[in-house]
């Protein structure tokens, strides 16, 4: 690293702008405590980095990284809103978009979804790829939360949540490549017959519209939801969730 | 180990008092459930769901968390395989020596699709990743366990009566599994006999500190392939603080065309063990994991038993060669079918009973590895190099090979050629050498270091293998004229497509989206517009993947492009519908990555 020396207002360069970490940040925790938008999915500033949906990458003094995993550091040139970085983001976003089923015009998370709003400041107008279209039947065993999982991008947020804030570890990976998948933990593999509730913190952590209350369908119109009002990019609007 | 002793049973409830065995011996220790699982399924022949839930609450463990690592491992199953589960190596060397066709006569004989399982259950054909046995292929493996080489059309036919007759595996014939180690040219470490323990009494001589001097001295590069100087590894796992250290042996060896280790396990374990017990004394370890590749489950006996006799020479337990306080012993975890696991962090979740997924790193293993401890993790190869410099010294070592890469490197020969096996050649060494050694003819290209590695053409044999050139993890795989580089490059799209661990976006997706592109290409459906796609998903999956693998898989894509240019035309031409392809433009765009793509840039990304 050129300049080592740790001074109290140590900060990095993001885009050429100055940004002031505290010691054990992450580039991605930084520049999105000064107000600047590095997108995201997989990230949610309440639980551990994961790095997996790749859509932070950033190159740091010329090396690529994922933002939300490195470490902020003094004297860093961090690169994002390059067009090379904003065209891999376009593409990884083009990616998950064939690879589950997205219907938005019909999905309950539509104007709130978060994939959904990164595609739209990303400029993504279509799939570019051919569809997937993998078989991922709903499950509406449980009373009150229907899972569909043709929209999940593995983020491991509710995997997440539900381990480390509700202590039920109700959700986990399974399959590997292509076919990674959620599961549910019950003898079944069904919501239903686990002791999930809609207080769960796992409940309402999904950044798209897998995990969903039932009967609550469109309480908010079309039109006023919060990335019909305010773009993602704009400072406090990334997590909806 | 009564694995395959009579074929596996798929149907039938398992055995309750067999798996509580299994989990006694085991200690009900969640950090083993990958071993548990891989005795479970060898006692039963799959893992039934109750199975996996009975195993879950004994390791006090979720069940959606064991269905999550048991659906990771590619030899895992979670529904009946059929009491014969026949897997055909699929590396490329075994296309080239006719094991499609091979696979389809068996299916055919058999009465049965592959990748299904036969209305009686009795059995199932499928293709798996390289099993390292390229020079004595084609090759397969069945019951995850024993393992038949050179295979041809009459021994297929002998197999498919023998499973039709229901001859248990261990009684087909002796000869079918004998596996040759095919040493063609031997060098310091495959040429020179050691006596155990040597090593050890050198290093004790020498002490902790000198011995990572001498390591330092010699200027040993890790050989798994990111080439991370070895005695920096052990300096700074031996200067990172922890209640335990740990040595782990990378014995994952899943690049296809690569079986070096293979042979320096079955024939030279002595050399492997004793490497690791040094650096055991170098970094104040006491515990030592071998990481065995599930495709290698047959030389375990083997390895246990040099272990065991290691302990009896005093070689290995508490107070080795009767220094006290130096206690170390080395257990062997067998993997289960996956190559992602050979990446260090990967092999070390693994280790620890999980999904193989790689870790975010920094923290790298020799700070935080197995169990949160410092851990170094090497290659076979390199722990047997140690064993070498710590009888012979740095300097010895590092005056053999060139300045930045010292000593021999072995390489795993195979394709075309009339002397397949392994090499051993001090670093330096040309390709047109080795090619002229090995009995290769009309010699088209060269794929070093397997499908992650780089693809050499016949203009620059001249090149030389060493971290500063041509560097390898050590395959060296060779195609004649006859053959068509895009069917390599497309067979080993598959590979990654295949092996890829499903974490991160580019990687899940990506490879999947380039074998499907690669297969419309070779299917004749393919236009300029496909080919523009792969470039364009190579350049974001070199940049944005989570770990080599997804960064390396598009590599054999990118340089048969750029070299082999008539093999893609020619599929291209067929569509009279496009406008000729102009491969000069997308080339300018391979050759700015290729030039980016430098040796260098890998080394920092492994440690
Ligand atoms: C996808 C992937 C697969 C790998 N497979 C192996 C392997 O089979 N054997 C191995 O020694 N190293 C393998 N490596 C390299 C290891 O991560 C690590 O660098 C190596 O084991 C360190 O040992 P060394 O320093 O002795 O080379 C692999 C790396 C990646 C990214
Ligand atoms: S269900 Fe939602 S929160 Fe859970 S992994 Fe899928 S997308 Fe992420
Ligand atoms: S690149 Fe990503 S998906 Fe591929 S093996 Fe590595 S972590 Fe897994």
């Amino acid at each position: 690293m050129s300049t080592s020396t740790a001074t109290p207002d140590a900060s990095f360069t993001l885009d050429g702008e100055d940004v002031p970490f505290r010691p054990g940040e992450t580039i991605l925790q930084a520049a999105q405590r000064a107000g600047h938008y590095v997108p995201h999915l997989c990230w949610h500033p309440e639980f551990h980095p994961h790095g997996s949906c790749r859509v932070c990458t950033v190159k740091v003094n010329g090396r690529a990284g994922a933002a939300c995993t490195v470490q902020a550091a003094a004297g860093l040139a961090v690169e994002s809103s390059t067009d090379e970085l904003n065209a891999h983001r376009k593409t990884l976003l083009q990616m998950l978009f064939v690879e589950g089923n997205h219907f938005c015009p019909s999905c309950e998370k539509s104007g709130n979804c978060l994939l959904q709003a990164t595609a739209y400041e990303a400029g993504m107008e279509g799939p570019h790829f051919e569809e997937f279209y993998p078989d991922r039947p709903v499950d509406a065993s449980h009373p009150d939360i229907l899972l569909d999982f043709d929209r999940c991008i593995l983020c491991e947020l509710c995997v997440r949540a539900s381990a480390d804030v509700d202590g039920r570890n109700i959700f986990a990976i399974a399959g590997h490549g292509i076919d990674t998948h959620l599961v549910v933990n019950s003898p079944s593999g069904k919501l239903g017959d686990t002791d999930m509730t809609l207080a769960d913190r796992a409940a309402s952590i999904c950044p798209v519209g897998v995990i969903l209350p039932k009967r609550r369908g469109f309480a908010v119109p079309i039109g006023e939801r919060r990335y019909d009002v305010k773009t993602v990019a704009e400072p406090g609007n990334q997590e909806a969730s | 180990m009564s694995t395959v002793s009579s074929p596996a049973s798929t149907a039938g409830p398992w055995q309750a008092e067999a798996l509580d065995a299994l989990l006694a011996r085991r200690g009900r220790d969640p950090h083993a459930l990958v071993q548990i699982l891989r005795e479970a399924q060898a006692m039963h022949g799959w893992l039934p769901r109750d199975m996996q839930a009975a195993i879950a609450d004994a390791l006090g463990l979720t069940l959606a968390h064991v269905e999550g690592v048991a659906s990771f491992y590619r030899f895992f199953h979670d529904r009946p395989v059929g009491r014969y589960r026949v897997l055909f190596s699929d590396n490329i060397t075994d296309r080239m020596l006719g094991n499609e066709a091979l696979l389809l006569d068996l299916c055919r004989r058999l009465g049965v699709q592959r990748g299904e399982v036969r209305a009686d259950d009795r059995v199932s054909i499928d293709f798996a990743s390289c099993t390292g046995l390229c020079d004595q292929g084609p090759a397969l493996l069945v019951n995850h366990h024993h393992v038949v080489t050179r295979l041809d059309a009459a021994r297929v036919a002998q197999i498919a009566a023998l499973i039709e007759s229901r001859v248990p595996v261990d009684e087909w014939p002796a000869d079918w599994f004998a596996i040759v180690d095919n040493v063609q040219r031997a060098d310091v470490l495959l040429g020179t006999p050691l006596q155990p323990g040597a090593a050890i009494a050198a290093a004790l001589e020498r002490g902790a500190d000198s011995m990572l001097d001498e390591m330092k001295q010699s200027n040993l590069r890790g050989r798994g392939g990111a080439g991370f100087a070895t005695g920096q590894k052990w300096s700074l796992c031996r200067a990172a603080p922890g209640a335990e250290h740990y040595v782990v042996c990378n014995a994952d060896e899943g690049e296809p065309g690569t079986f070096k280790d293979r042979v320096l396990l079955a024939s030279h374990a002595d050399p492997v063990f004793e490497g690791m017990t040094v650096a055991a004394l170098v970094v104040g370890a006491r515990r030592g994991l071998v990481y065995l590749r599930g495709e290698y489950r047959y030389l375990l006996e083997h390895l246990e038993a040099v272990l065991q006799r290691r302990r009896e020479q005093h070689l290995l337990g508490a107070s080795i060669q009767g220094r006290a306080g130096f206690d170390f012993d080395i257990e062997i975890h067998v993997g289960a079918g996956a190559y992602v696991c050979g990446e260090e962090s990967s092999l070390i979740e693994s280790l620890e009973g999980k999904r193989g997924t790689p870790r975010i790193r920094p923290p790298f293993p020799v700070e935080h590895g197995y169990l949160g401890q410092p851990t170094t993790v090497n290659n076979v190869e390199t722990y047997c190099a140690a064993t070498h410099i710590a009888l012979n010294g740095g300097v010895w070592w590092a005056g053999i090979g060139t300045p930045r890469s010292t000593g021999t490197k072995i390489h795993s020969v195979s394709g075309d050629c009339e002397r397949p096996g392994i090499y051993e050649y001090p670093f330096g060494t040309s390709i047109t050498r080795i090619l002229e050694d090995c009995g290769a003819r009309d010699t088209q290209a060269v794929q070093v270091g397997g499908p992650s590695g780089v693809c050499i053409s016949a203009f620059e044999f001249g090149r030389r293998i060493a971290f500063e050139d041509v560097p390898t993890a050590g395959a060296f795989m060779v195609f004649d004229r006859s053959r068509d580089m895009f069917e390599v490059a497309r067979n080993f799209a598959h590979f990654f497509a295949h092996e890829s661990c499903g974490f991160c976006t580019p990687c899940r997706v990506g490879t999947a989206l380039v074998a499907k592109r690669m297969d419309k290409l070779a299917a004749g459906h393919g236009s300029r517009h496909d080919v523009e796609v792969l470039f364009e998903l190579d350049k974001l999956m070199h940049t944005a993947t989570h770990c080599g693998l997804g960064g390396a898989a598009c590599n054999p894509l990118r340089d048969t492009i750029a070299k082999f240019r008539p093999a893609y035309e020619q599929r291209l031409k067929s569509l009279h519908f496009e406008p000729a392809f102009d491969l000069d433009a997308e080339l300018s765009i391979a050759r700015a990555m290729t030039h980016r793509d430098d040796p260098a840039s890998h080394l920092e990304t492994e440690r």
